[in-house]
């Protein structure tokens, strides 16, 4: 099971908690995961990747084992410790507005 | 008793407020979606229990709102959770994307700050119209400017692409605030009639359900448009229109206050005694045609109200005669907006108006504007205001 974080307004949004678990038929990436992720809370098609482009939106952040994976390929394999459950993929509002 | 409903968007969430017919006691609930901007709600003329929600975030996007309980529970439509993981998703209640078809006219570029040309990029949904007879059919403004319609109560969204084809959309360039599609006006009684006004192209009208448009714009005049002829340009703040006289319409435009006598085809100024023509609403009476209302501020660069007095001003002879209302407002110190969509009007008798400010004042006067009151004070800087007449 792979664990993922999100943001507060989206959590509310998925109506979850501050982690949800879910199953990815690997390759474990960053885009597998968010069409597992979009796929079962419909309501987040559009909060974190643009609908047509798939582009992240630009004041969102990934992050997994302690790393920056915003500019990876979306294709990328995440890190093993994320593919076993041992550690989540983190998605992070960015700190702006002062 | 007749009760009202105000539905009203701030910076940070949304809140509904209720009283009875008489008004003077008011129930207070929100935040709903709380931290997001809420640009504005609606409730269906033809179910007053359905009400939408433009509900907005530079981080997370567009999404729609929708409750079919008068406010009490929403969901995003289309938005539940699937029942089998990977299965892929149904709805798409927030997706608004521009019309590309041949038979569309697409139009890639319109007009940038500097006068070159920029790509269509949708930002958010300014307001949303309901039907008057259909509760699942909704119209949505947005920015960069363009109409979408709904059929399916939200649950997806097609542009109307006639507007941005109809020939002048590369020349419409962003006011201060964003190209913004912020005004949709309906006719109750032609249903192929729609007004829109955009940020800073002008005003626009279809009669045949908005398939085909044209810019209703003759009579404006802006200081930076020395074409007096112009087509579009003109920086048209606000709208409004009494449903029962559908070719009467009011305008704010940036500077200036206006009417159009045959459906915007032609407009006359009407700022007549106004301390200053600058605004951003502007409502009509419900139940008096030519009684209108407008909050001057004091210019495009310094929006607050003139010598610190919160003034709502109201005319009885459909402009050029304003008088001045100021009880129960601030006469002092007041330094605060009231915004383009934050004024409404209910229809009880007498006639109920409210609008909201910037500085978090929800206003309500029970006697067509003589006197007002408070709903609240400290809300989050109010973006609409919305109002339900409900039996």
């Amino acid at each position: 099971m792979i664990r993922v974080v999100l943001p507060q307004h989206l959590r509310t949004m998925a109506k979850v908690g501050y982690e949800l678990e879910l199953e990815v038929a690997p390759p474990v990436t960053q885009r597998s995961v968010l069409d597992a992720l979009e796929a079962r809370f419909p309501v987040l098609r559009g909060t974190i990747r643009d609908h047509v482009t798939q582009q992240r939106r630009p004041f969102l952040r990934f992050f997994a084992c302690e790393e920056d994976w915003s500019l990876e390929s979306p294709d990328a394999p995440l890190p093993e410790a994320v593919v076993s459950g041992k550690e989540p993929f983190y998605i992070i509002g960015a700190i702006a507005g002062g | 008793m007749s009760k009202v409903r105000v539905l009203v968007g701030t910076r940070k969430g949304a809140f509904i407020l209720t009283a009875d017919g008489k008004r003077e006691k008011w129930e207070v609930s929100g935040p709903l979606f709380a931290g997001w901007e809420m640009y504005h709600l609606k409730g269906s003329p033809a179910d007053p229990n359905r009400i939408y929600a433009s509900q907005t975030s530079g981080w997370f996007g567009q999404v729609i709102q929708r409750s079919n309980d008068g406010g009490k529970t929403w969901d995003a439509p289309g938005g539940g959770v699937t029942a089998v993981p990977g299965q892929m998703p149904k709805g798409e209640s927030n997706k608004f994307v521009y019309d590309t078809s041949p038979s569309g006219k697409p139009l890639t570029t319109h007009q940038w700050y500097d006068g070159t040309q920029h790509p269509w990029e949708f930002k958010r949904v300014w307001h949303l119209e309901p039907s008057y007879t259909d509760p699942d059919m909704v119209y949505a403004g947005v920015e960069d400017a363009a109409l979408f319609r709904s059929t399916d109560g939200a649950h997806s969204w097609q542009e109307l692409p006639g507007l941005r084809g109809h020939g002048t959309g590369p020349k419409w360039q962003p006011g201060a605030g964003g190209m913004c599609l912020h005004t949709v006006i309906l006719d109750k009684k032609d249903p192929k009639r729609i007004y829109i006004a955009i940020s800073a192209a002008g005003a626009f009208r279809s009669d045949d359900g908005g398939k085909s448009w044209k810019p209703i714009n003759q009579g404006l005049r802006s200081q930076y448009i020395p074409d007096p002829k112009a087509e579009i340009g003109h920086c048209v703040h606000h709208v409004a229109m009494n449903p029962s006289r559908p070719n009467v319409l009011f305008m704010q435009k940036h500077w200036d206050v206006m009417r159009s006598d045959d459906a915007g085809d032609n407009w006359k100024e009407i700022s007549g005694n106004l301390p200053t023509d600058f605004g951003f609403v502007i409502d009509v009476h419900a139940h008096e045609p030519e009684t209108i209302y407008v909050v001057p501020i004091k210019s495009d660069s310094e929006h607050y109200p003139p010598e610190g007095k919160l003034r709502v001003y109201r005319s009885r002879s459909g402009g050029n005669e304003w008088e001045a209302l100021t009880k129960g407002l601030p006469q002092s110190n007041c330094y605060v907006n009231v915004l383009r969509d934050a004024m409404a009007v209910d229809s009880l008798d007498k006639c109920g108006i409210y609008f909201g400010t910037t500085g978090g004042q929800v206003y309500a006067s029970a006697d067509a504007g003589d006197s007002w009151a408070p709903i609240v004070r400290d809300l989050p800087a109010v973006l609409s205001v919305e109002v339900q007449t409900l039996p």
